[in-house]
């Protein structure tokens, strides 16, 4: 059970970790000018890191599914021994 | 790098807002072929294989979506705009949401895997139209390159030098996506066994 606490408490960390990723590009955003200079690079840099954000979101979902895998026949091998 | 007026370095994005949606025509491709084999021979992995190849592209299709419209904000002046090509995709993409609502509307396995194959092909032909047609068709000319009566590619500001990463680019991301998908399918199949067991 400890071990898969210590699991989740990865996964939330990992969550925090990408809310601020995903705010990055929205903060940019309120400053135009900055945006806007050295041609438009930041743009790239907000694309890429929209992409980066929402591949390792979706990263966690598929984490969690298999999460749920392990439980279940966890709980299946412990209802076998009994 | 070709020097562009108002797109400047931003015509990197093409490397990755563009391969967004090339991968996910792949996989929408692999989930039509999958459906119809369904169809033609109903085998449960089939099914699987439509469906969670339809739910990667979603992700893929979400994320082009967003980073055009973050483009578009820096390139066109506004987040959306009442562009062809903007809206059939945004029409394909609610096409495809509606896939995930009618596969999980339904608890009969066996009817739920039929209808969503013969709904998969629907959703399919609305892609190829809205995305492929559509925008060429329209009175309005797309702000997309390559639209307005001009067959995709020719039109494009490509130079050699990018051909040589785009290329290989839309490759690699293909590839993640097909990834991505054969995890899931994996994942997918598991499930079942285990429900089955």
């Amino acid at each position: 059970m400890i071990k898969i606490r210590n699991f989740l408490l990865l996964i939330a960390v990992l969550c925090g970790c990408n809310v601020f990723a995903q705010n990055a590009p929205a903060g940019n955003v309120e400053m135009a000018d900055s945006m806007m200079s050295s041609g438009k690079m930041y743009v790239v840099v907000a694309v890429v890191l929209i992409i980066l954000a929402g591949l390792l979101l979706y990263l966690i979902s598929i984490d969690r599914k298999v999460t749920k895998m392990e439980r279940t026949i966890n709980a299946e091998k412990e209802q076998e021994k009994k | 790098m070709p020097a562009l007026p108002i797109l400047h370095e931003t015509i990197r994005n093409l490397y990755f807002h563009v391969c967004m949606w090339f991968a996910m025509m792949f996989i929408f491709t692999v989930s039509l072929i999958y459906s119809i084999k369904f169809l033609l021979n109903p085998k449960e992995d089939f099914d699987i294989i439509a469906s969670q190849t339809a739910y990667t592209g979603m992700i893929f299709g979400v994320l082009g979506l967003i980073t055009g419209s973050l483009w578009a904000r820096y390139t066109w002046g506004a987040w959306w705009i009442n562009d062809p090509k903007l809206n059939g995709a945004a029409i394909t993409m609610l096409s495809y949401f509606a896939y995930i609502v009618l596969r999980s509307s339904m608890d009969d396995a066996q009817k739920r895997s039929r209808i969503s194959a013969v709904y998969n092909i629907f959703a399919y032909v609305m892609l190829i139209v809205f995305v492929m047609i559509y925008p060429r068709l329209s009175q309005v000319d797309s702000l997309h390159p390559g639209n307005g009566g001009n067959p995709g590619f020719n039109t494009y500001d490509l130079d050699n030098h990018m051909r040589m990463v785009f290329y290989p680019a839309v490759i690699g991301w293909v590839l993640l996506c097909w990834w991505i998908a054969s995890v899931n399918i994996r994942i997918e199949r598991i499930n079942r066994y285990n429900y089955n067991k």
